[in-house]
This record gives C-alpha cells, sequence and structure tokens, in this order.
C-alpha cells in the first residue's frame, strides 16, 4: 500500500475521506430505514405513528400465525436452489478457471448479460415456455400429440425461475473460489499418490470454499428476499416470505406487522452474511492477492 | 491449463455443458421476441399469424413513452450519482490503507447482501416518516442504495491492479492532490469507470424490487411489464419487453464498439 504518510489526522487520511460520501449515504438510505423498520416493528399493530409505547405483541402475533410456513418454504426453496446451482455451475465454473483460456472471457459476458435485462422480462419469458398452449406444451402437442399443460404455476417452475435467475450469482463467486486453487498443488497431490476424490476433498476443496461460500450465501439470501419468481412463475402455488411481507405492507396496510416480518428476514440474513464475513478476506478474493 | 487428468472425454463434456447452460440463459429472451410478433391477442404456439402490429402501438402509445421516459430518468441519474461515488469509494475500498477499512469494505457489501423487495418496503417507511412524497426522484435514491455498492465492488477490481507508484511519481514531479487525481487516477481506472457506468445504468433501467415501492404515483418500464403481467395482459407486454432488451443490447454494443476503437491508444501510452 501507498505510504500515505506517517501521521494524518482523520480529516486528511485520503482513505477515510473518499469513504465518507458513500458512507453517508448508506446511512442516510440502508442504516436509517432498518432501524426505522425495526421501530415500527414494536409498534401497536395496524398504527401508521411511530410515536406510540413500544410493545412486542406484533412479534407474537406473528409467532402464533401461520407465517412459519412462508419461511418454511422460503427457507426450503433457497437451500434447493443453492444445491441445485452447486451442481449446475461447478463444471462451468471450472471449465472458465481452469479449461477455457481465453474463451473463458467471452463465457463471462455472455453469462453476465442477461443480468442487465430486466427480470421480469425474462421470467415473462419462461411464462411463455410453460403456459398452456404455450412453447412446450404446443411443440409437445404438435411433435407428439401428447400435452403437457399443468407446467406453469407450480413448485417446479418457481425453482425454475430461481436457479435460473441467480445462476450468475453463484457461477461468478465459484469461478474466483476455484482459480484460488493452484495447479502444481493438485499435481503434487497426484504424484504422492492421492486419488482424484482425495484430491478433490483434501486440496480443491478447502482452497475453493471461499468462493463455494460466498457464492452459496449470496444466492440463499437472495431466494429468501425474492418475490417476483413466486409470484409470476408460481402463481399462487406458493407463498413466500417476501410475499408475505409485500401484502402485509400493501393489501392489509398493516405496517407494524410487515415490519416484525421484515426484521425477521433480516435477521434470518444479517446472521448468515456475519458468519460468513467473520471467516472471508475480502482483499485477497476481489483483488487475487 | 489444467493437466491433473483432464480426459478428452471430460473437456467434451464440460464445453458441451457450458454451451447448453448458456442457452438456458437466452431460451426465455428468445420467447419474449418470438411473442412480441404474434397477431393474436393471446400468445400460443407454434404461432400461425405473424405481425408488427404491436410494434406500431407501442410507439404510438403515450402512457409508453411516459414509461420510457420515467425509466431512462432514473437510469442517467442513478448512473452519474453512483459513478461519482462509487469512484471515491473504490479508491476507499481498494486503494487506500486506512485504519476503517477492513470495516468499511463489509459496510459497503451488506446492501447486495439484503433483499431489494425488503430494502424498497424500508425506504417506502423512511420517506413517509420524513414526509417525503416518493415519485421517480425518490426512486433514484433507493436505486443508489443497491447499485453504489455494486459499481464500488466493479470499479474495486480494477483498482487493485493499480499501481500506486504512479501517483506519488506525480505527486514528487510537484502535482497538486486534485491534479494526480485528474490527469493520473482517473484515466487510468477509466476502464473501471466505464464498466460501473454501463452495470448501473442496466441495473438502474431493469430493476424491479426497488422502483415498485419508491415510485410512488410514477412508473417505471419494468413496473408496468409486471404489472400487466400479473393482471390485464396486453400483447404490448412481450412488445415493450423486447424493445427494452434491444435498447440495452444497443447500449452494450455500442460500449463494446467504443471500448474497441479507444483500445489501440491506450496500449501505446501505458
Amino acid at each position: 500500500m501507498a505510504a500515505t504518510g506517517d501521521t494524518i489526522r482523520w480529516y486528511r487520511d485520503p482513505g477515510l475521506l473518499s469513504a465518507l460520501p458513500a458512507l453517508a449515504l448508506l446511512i442516510a438510505g440502508f442504516a436509517g430505514p432498518l432501524l426505522m423498520v425495526v421501530g415500527y416493528s414494536l409498534m401497536p399493530a395496524n398504527t401508521f405513528s411511530m410515536l406510540q409505547a413500544p410493545t412486542l405483541e406484533n412479534y407474537f402475533s406473528v409467532i402464533t400465525e401461520s407465517y412459519y410456513l412462508s419461511f418454511y418454504w422460503s427457507i426450503l426453496l433457497a437451500t434447493v436452489t443453492v444445491v441445485v446451482l452447486v451442481f449446475i455451475c461447478y463444471p462451468i465454473a471450472y471449465g472458465m478457471a481452469k479449461l477455457f483460456g481465453r474463451w473463458a472471457n467471452l463465457v463471462t459476458v455472455l453469462i453476465a448479460v442477461p443480468l442487465l435485462i430486466s427480470e421480469n422480462i425474462r421470467l415473462f419469458g419462461w411464462v411463455l415456455m410453460l403456459l398452456k398452449n404455450g412453447i412446450v406444451d404446443g411443440s409437445l402437442q404438435m411433435l407428439f400429440g401428447v400435452s403437457a399443460s399443468g407446467l406453469l404455476y407450480s413448485v417446479p417452475a418457481i425453482v425454475l425461475g430461481l436457479v435460473y435467475v441467480y445462476l450468475p450469482f453463484m457461477l461468478f463467486p465459484l469461478v474466483i473460489g476455484i482459480s484460488m486453487v493452484p495447479d502444481a498443488l493438485k499435481e503434487a497431490a497426484a504424484d504422492l499418490g492421492a486419488s482424484r476424490w482425495q484430491i478433490f476433498r483434501e486440496v480443491e476443496l478447502p482452497l475453493m470454499l471461499p468462493g463455494l461460500m460466498i457464492g452459496g450465501i449470496l444466492t440463499f439470501i437472495l431466494v429468501l428476499g425474492s418475490l417476483a419468481e413466486s409470484k409470476i412463475l408460481g402463481g399462487q402455488a406458493v407463498v413466500m416470505i417476501a410475499d408475505d411481507i409485500e401484502s402485509a405492507f400493501t393489501f392489509a396496510q398493516n405496517w407494524p406487522k410487515g415490519s416484525v416480518l421484515s426484521v425477521l428476514l433480516i435477521a434470518l440474513s444479517g446472521v448468515i452474511v456475519f458468519l460468513l464475513f467473520r471467516r472471508i478476506d475480502l482483499d485477497r478474493i476481489i483483488g487475487r492477492r | 491449463m489444467g493437466t491433473t487428468g483432464n480426459s478428452r472425454m471430460t473437456r467434451i463434456l464440460i464445453i458441451v455443458w457450458t454451451v447448453c447452460v448458456i442457452a438456458f440463459l437466452y431460451v426465455p429472451m428468445v420467447a419474449v421476441v418470438l411473442a412480441s410478433f404474434t397477431k393474436q391477442r393471446y400468445f400460443r404456439f407454434p404461432i400461425t399469424a405473424w405481425s408488427t402490429e404491436w410494434y406500431g402501438k407501442t410507439f404510438a402509445s403515450l402512457s409508453v413513452r411516459d414509461l420510457v421516459w420515467t425509466s431512462l430518468s432514473v437510469a442517467l441519474l442513478v448512473t452519474v450519482f453512483s459513478v461519482v461515488l462509487a469512484f471515491f469509494g473504490a479508491l476507499a475500498f481498494a486503494r487506500y490503507n486506512w485504519k476503517g477499512r477492513k470495516l468499511y469494505q463489509r459496510l459497503i457489501l451488506l446492501p447486495i447482501f439484503f433483499p431489494q423487495a425488503v430494502l424498497g418496503l424500508a425506504l417506502l417507511l423512511w420517506f413517509s416518516a420524513l414526509g417525503i412524497t416518493t415519485s421517480w426522484h425518490t426512486a433514484v435514491f433507493a436505486h443508489l442504495i443497491w447499485i453504489t455498492p455494486i459499481v464500488i465492488l466493479i470499479m474495486s477490481i480494477q483498482v487493485y491492479s493499480f499501481d500506486p507508484s504512479l501517483e506519488e511519481a506525480a505527486f514528487d514531479l510537484g502535482a497538486s492532490r486534485w491534479q494526480v487525481l485528474k490527469e493520473v487516477t482517473l484515466p487510468i481506472l477509466s476502464p473501471g469507470v466505464i464498466s460501473g457506468s454501463v452495470f448501473a445504468f442496466l441495473l438502474s433501467w431493469g430493476n424491479f424490487p426497488l422502483s415498485l415501492f419508491s415510485t410512488g404515483a410514477d412508473q417505471t418500464v419494468p413496473e408496468w411489464l409486471y404489472a400487466k403481467m400479473v393482471s390485464g395482459y396486453t400483447p404490448m407486454v412481450p412488445t415493450l419487453g423486447s424493445l427494452t432488451m434491444s435498447g440495452a443490447a444497443l447500449v452494450l454494443l455500442v460500449v463494446y464498439l467504443a471500448w474497441l476503437a479507444l483500445k489501440p491508444r491506450r496500449q501505446v501510452s501505458p
């Protein structure tokens, strides 16, 4: 790192100074609103004012109502998505890190471009595919005379949408993870008589773990908070937690209850992120040093 | 390259798998484009009657013009603000060695690791508590919370590969801090600035969960598409969807061509 002078006062420290605008933004637009949500979660039900005696009644009512079901679905779908994505992404990530050479850049671009297209449009494309008389159903009828009309508005359709939307978030961290495994180390292990499975378990897996964990946790958390996939592809099949939060705020107009659900979701994601950040050195992963 | 037991077969399988997954990523977009050229009111496959009539209607629609204008205004403002904030933010992230850096790096990443719909709702409460009426202006602010950290991350990748001794040399030659920033740091980091702007623009252009709760009475293109998908379907959905995708593709193409055109010059002056 550059010498920035030995003893500089904080207001002359270029690091802190350049961090200030972004930090101010996050205080005004992230920390503030989150505290507000926590505050509202302690207000009596159905109120729109923040100036009442705090109470825990919303937490109790949320626990006694059937919200555990939407938490269950969110966690289940997030787990399934992460597991499916690990299997889909590992071969590609391996290829990008070790095999493709200069083609890896093209693959990166091709996988990143869909991220820049609105999620809604891409999910709508899946609706057209899976719809009754849609592309899949229509083609099957035309070619084989069989119908597949019940594809849309089902749990597998939601999983498809989630896997589809969050694939890059698993893939790219995994590529970084795998490229952190030196080939020489694998060769050395092979020379010493390790089997392929042993090399994978003892050498590759521990070294690529940071990338795998970042990808897995990022995907998990994004799925936990996802809204559009279950609504557009799932219809009424499953209610996920973000769905409940949205309807508490909009249809039910019960801000304190929506806030309680948000606090619970934030707490769940927060604990996971906290555990991740404790174990990971960002300089090493992003800067590859 | 991989030398440890990568048989020919494994390589071929990996390549085939990668091609399949990339195709999988583009399948729904192709479906949307196909649907935009049908004549029927409701989509049926195989398509029997083709037509561009819905494109004409979409172009003529005044409400669509409003939507595009709103989305464009939000995306442009988000790009400008986020790139300026992220330029300094990335220097703090990756360039300077300062006391609070490790903590700062983690704080900056939190909004990315945060469910966007919940962030949007939290901002809705926040604006209402502060007595701010939501409109597309507040949507700009909401987008910034999520997009600035992403742009910081993208620019940091560039900053990590930046050689601080270049700045020091300029200081030694008597340049002021401002001159160094303008003449040395900014030009070297310009590829990061460009890719950061492209991401900022397109992520804002396509964003739905944050816009949903922060635009108030105004509506962006993704919000409208969602509303029409859930209820009140019109064939303008695939048409406007295809147009939005073409717009994004065009932006990417222009930036790529500009990058190609500028590349040789950069190689001459290191």
